[in-house]
């Protein structure tokens, strides 16, 4: 239960008399206190530094130290109090989060010696509020990442028992690992740069035999630069299968973008090999050439700048669509100005709308080559909005582009994005398993039958007169299953249901029974039902006791099953249950588990809408109907079966 | 570009505005929106303002409460409710902690005109505190009347159906969507009808505040229940 609240318990078990004259059942017995303190005054010294605070206010957090009975482990008898020798700097946020429930993060503190006291008072810092928990999970991280990045520098040292494909791999990815690594790492690189170079040679013309034009060295030097280009490309393909050999998913490094360019870089040279030195072809072996030129992108794998920048651009993709998006439609606008603004303009450059478009590209990037101008007035007056708003049109996006990539580039430094990802999942199932905790604590302790025991003990108090020890052991055993408050909120819980003649379930079970809503039988509810995980809930343990008998004018694919209430009620009433069964493809994955079972809805032909009506059954006279098994089903009519 | 000769100005244009009209002092038009912002926001202030309960001897002798509950309560109270007053949201979301699964906000909507006794739209600890006086050491009389007066929810002295099914849907809007058995539509109605079939005694379609207590007081559960909470502080 929330804090704070908790002083509110009062009230709200008192509105709960609102409830009496509509509620049918008898309630349940409410848990009393057994020895009644007063609300007192604790002193909590810690390192020298009194704290002092009601008891109540600790009591709020039972599930942390200073408010469930671990304290008393540091009770201190001489001088009454309790002494906790921890950093009474800490303590203060600490105790402020018994007072008013929100945890703070102090600034100044150092994020380990904070952390090291949450997890000594046994507070879980993911209830850090909203207001400091920024600055916390910033903190942390970067903490993290300098212990990581001290941890990297010390595992040089080579793991035992690494095959030698997995050190070849790690030689590929981490060239500072061995001398080996470094210098292939090196030579590769050297060879992609005198492959580029070679390529960007071939077109330079060379000097010229006295009566010939001037050729490219590449012509005039062929066996020369044919045979850099096949050292090179040997090289490249030795690299990309020894790559291949190590990659730990070969799929998936055949799928990855290096591996790719990898390809690309050294196929044309290949295809060149094998087509023959035909007229016909060699126009598109030019063609091919050209890729060659991405061998540039092989030292992405040598820059960690490059690689950034090609995710930058990735990311960035909805910016840079709105850029090149805003553009085009601008381009289009001015072209279609422009064309029609000088088409009565003698010899005018702008001959159609596509024309123009080059003229307007020139002109919004402010290039302004001047092979294309406009000679009329409105041409021109059109020309200069066209060159101001371009300005405008190009200066708006980029700004937002050049601050996600250095956003991205200061978050790829160092951290993950991706455990970023998975640590806020985290915290958000951690919260709301510690807000749902109130709810699942009520239906655990229902389950584990611990609230009847409670019931029992504090229904028996002279049991407590018996011993001094008895009573503590009691006593001990009660608090470590239920603080006070607890078993008083769970008991207006009760009430609510008694009122309501429905119980609390969970998540799980409450799916469980609304698919298979009347097919239950109910034994007895007896609280030695043992309570499993919590999660899979125990209440679904009942179903194994169902019947169901297949009526003869059903379709193939529906049952009836007679409805049994497991509450009989006392007063004839009419019931109405429909069920709705959907495919199962779109149930969750909890009621795939338990389809396993003999359900009788066999859902496998989609979707069935079964409509059970069941006829009341006269009034049942027993005043404990809860305990009582159903009586034989045959009083029950099942009437009606639609299976669509 | 064309995005921004479309984009609104707002404030822009309200400056332009108010310069207009102040050309034309004459003019009685109702004041532009910002100063009864304004004037809104100094009432709130001033309510913000904390509210004092009377002195504790006053409660002392009006409720039936010790000097010692009232201060454990005060504490509580005033821990929750810094400014001294409950309105509905907070009442609402106070109460609705209590009930994690279900939606509690209608109940608790009803009980906060029950404890708001003079209807000023906010509960004070002093309603507060005589509410609970009632709930917890009050006669069984008491108790009845303080509940007849919650399920009449326009206050005129008569329950009709339609008042109790709105109750009844609030208290079965707590227990939420994950109960077992599965909630129906009809359940509350035929809830309803139970209630009335037990408590109406002239048949007549309302119940009174005498057939309630009469009814209520030859009902053993009911009497039992009523003794319930009496530890409760």
């Amino acid at each position: 239960m929330a804090a704070g609240v908790a002083a509110w318990l009062p009230f709200a078990r008192a509105a709960a008399i609102g409830w009496m004259p509509v509620a049918n059942l008898p309630m349940p017995v409410a848990p009393t206190e057994k020895n009644k303190r007063q609300d007192e005054l604790i002193i909590l010294n810690v390192s020298g530094r009194r704290f002092q605070t009601w008891r109540n206010t600790l009591d709020r957090y039972p599930d942390t130290l200073l408010g469930s009975s671990e304290k008393e482990f540091f009770y201190n008898e001489e001088t009454k109090e309790y002494f906790f020798d921890r950093d009474p700097d800490v303590f203060r946020s600490v105790l402020n989060f018994y007072r008013t429930g929100k945890l703070h993060y102090p600034r100044y503190e150092c994020i380990s010696s904070y952390d090291e006291e949450l997890a000594f008072f046994g507070i879980i810092p993911e209830i850090i509020g909203d207001c400091c928990y920024e600055e916390y999970k910033d903190r942390k991280r970067e903490n993290a990442e300098r212990l990581m990045d001290d941890q990297e520098d010390n595992k040089d040292s080579k793991l035992p028992n690494m095959t030698f494909r997995e050190t070849m791999w790690r030689a590929f990815e981490n060239p500072h690992t061995s001398t080996m690594a470094l210098v292939f790492y090196y030579v590769t690189g050297f060879f992609i740069a005198i492959s580029v170079i070679t390529n960007v040679v071939e077109t330079v013309p060379c000097g010229s035999a006295p009566n010939q034009k001037e050729v490219p060295c590449g012509e005039r030097y062929t066996v020369a630069f044919f045979c850099m280009d096949t050292a090179c490309v040997m090289i490249f393909t030795v690299e990309y299968l020894m790559r291949l050999f190590a990659a730990p998913s070969r799929y998936r490094f055949m799928r990855s973008v290096m591996s790719i360019i990898d390809v690309v870089a050294i196929l044309p040279y290949y295809i060149g090999l094998v087509m023959t030195d035909n007229e016909d072809v060699s126009g598109a072996f030019v063609t091919l050439r050209v890729f060659r030129v991405f061998r540039i992108f092989k030292f992405s794998r040598h820059s960690q700048g490059l690689r950034i920048l090609g995710y930058t651009l990735k990311s960035c993709a909805s910016e840079l669509g709105f850029l090149l998006f805003s553009l085009t439609m601008a381009i289009i606008i001015f072209a279609t100005v422009m064309f029609y603004a000088e088409k009565g303009s003698s010899s005018s450059k702008f001959t159609s709308i596509p024309a123009s478009f080059w003229y307007t590209i020139v002109t919004m990037t402010t290039l302004g080559y001047g092979d294309m101008v406009p000679k009329t007035i409105a041409g021109k007056i059109f020309g200069s909005i066209c060159s101001l708003s371009g300005v405008l049109v190009i200066a708006l996006p980029v700004p937002v582009i050049v601050s996600n990539f250095s956003r991205i580039y200061h978050q790829n430094q160092r951290a993950d994005k991706r455990r970023a990802q998975k640590v806020q999942k985290a915290r958000l199932a951690r919260i709301r398993i510690s807000k749902t905790g109130s709810s699942s604590a009520f239906l655990h302790s229902k389950r584990n039958g611990l609230f009847n025991e409670a019931l029992e003990l504090t229904q028996l108090p002279y049991k407590m007169n018996f011993s001094d020890q008895s009573s503590i052991e009691e006593e001990q055993r009660l608090s470590k299953s239920t603080s006070l408050l607890e078993s008083q909120h769970h008991h207006l819980l009760h009430c609510l249901e008694k009122t309501t003649n429905h119980e609390f379930v969970d998540e799980q079970c409450y799916q469980q029974s609304y698919l298979e809503a009347g097919l239950q039988t109910y034994p007895s509810r007896s609280p030695s039902l043992s309570s499993q995980d919590g999660v899979t809930g125990t209440c679904c343990t009942r179903r194994s006791k169902k019947r169901h008998t297949p009526l003869p004018n059903a379709s193939a694919q529906a049952h009836m099953h007679p409805l049994t209430h497991p509450h009989a009620h006392q007063q004839g009433l009419q019931e109405l249950s429909t069920i709705h069964i959907q495919p199962l493809s779109t149930s969750r994955s909890s009621l795939n588990m338990r389809v396993d079972e003999p359900a009788p809805l066999n859902c496998q032909s989609g979707q069935i809408t079964t409509a059970i009506i069941s006829i009341p059954t006269p009034p049942a006279t027993t005043p404990e109907g809860d305990a009582h098994p159903p009586a034989g089903p045959a009083h029950q009519n099942v009437v009606k079966v639609s299976a669509l | 570009m064309l995005y921004f000769l479309g984009y609104p100005q707002n404030g822009h244009r309200r400056g332009v505005r108010a310069r207009l009209m102040r050309l034309f002092p004459c003019s009685t038009a109702k004041k532009p929106s910002a100063s009864n912002q304004n004037s809104v926001e100094d009432e709130l202030e001033l309510s913000a303002v904390r509210h004092r309960p009377e002195g504790l001897e006053q409660l002392e002798a009006q409720t039936r409460f010790s000097r010692k509950e009232l201060q454990i309560l005060y504490r509580g109270f005033k821990n929750e409710c810094p400014s001294g007053v409950v309105n509905e949201d907070t009442f609402k979301d106070i109460y609705a902690q209590f009930f994690p699964q279900g939606d509690a906000s209608t109940y608790a909507h009803f009980l906060f005109n029950a404890f708001d006794t003079d209807h000023n739209g906010s509960v004070s600890f002093e309603d507060f505190v005589m509410g609970l006086s009632i709930l917890l050491r009050g006669t069984v009389q008491e108790k009845l009347n303080w509940a007849f007066n919650l399920y009449d929810i326009n206050k005129d002295g008569y329950i009709t159906k339609e008042e109790m099914l709105d109750i009844m849907k609030a208290i079965y809007d707590m227990m939420g969507k994950c109960t077992y058995p599965v909630l129906k539509e009809e359940t509350p109605r035929q809830h309803v009808e139970i209630f009335f079939q037990k408590m109406d005694k002239n048949k007549d379609g309302v119940v009174t505040i005498d057939e309630f207590i009469d009814c209520c007081q030859n009902d053993e559960n009911i009497m039992r229940s009523m003794h319930l909470f009496e530890n409760v502080i």
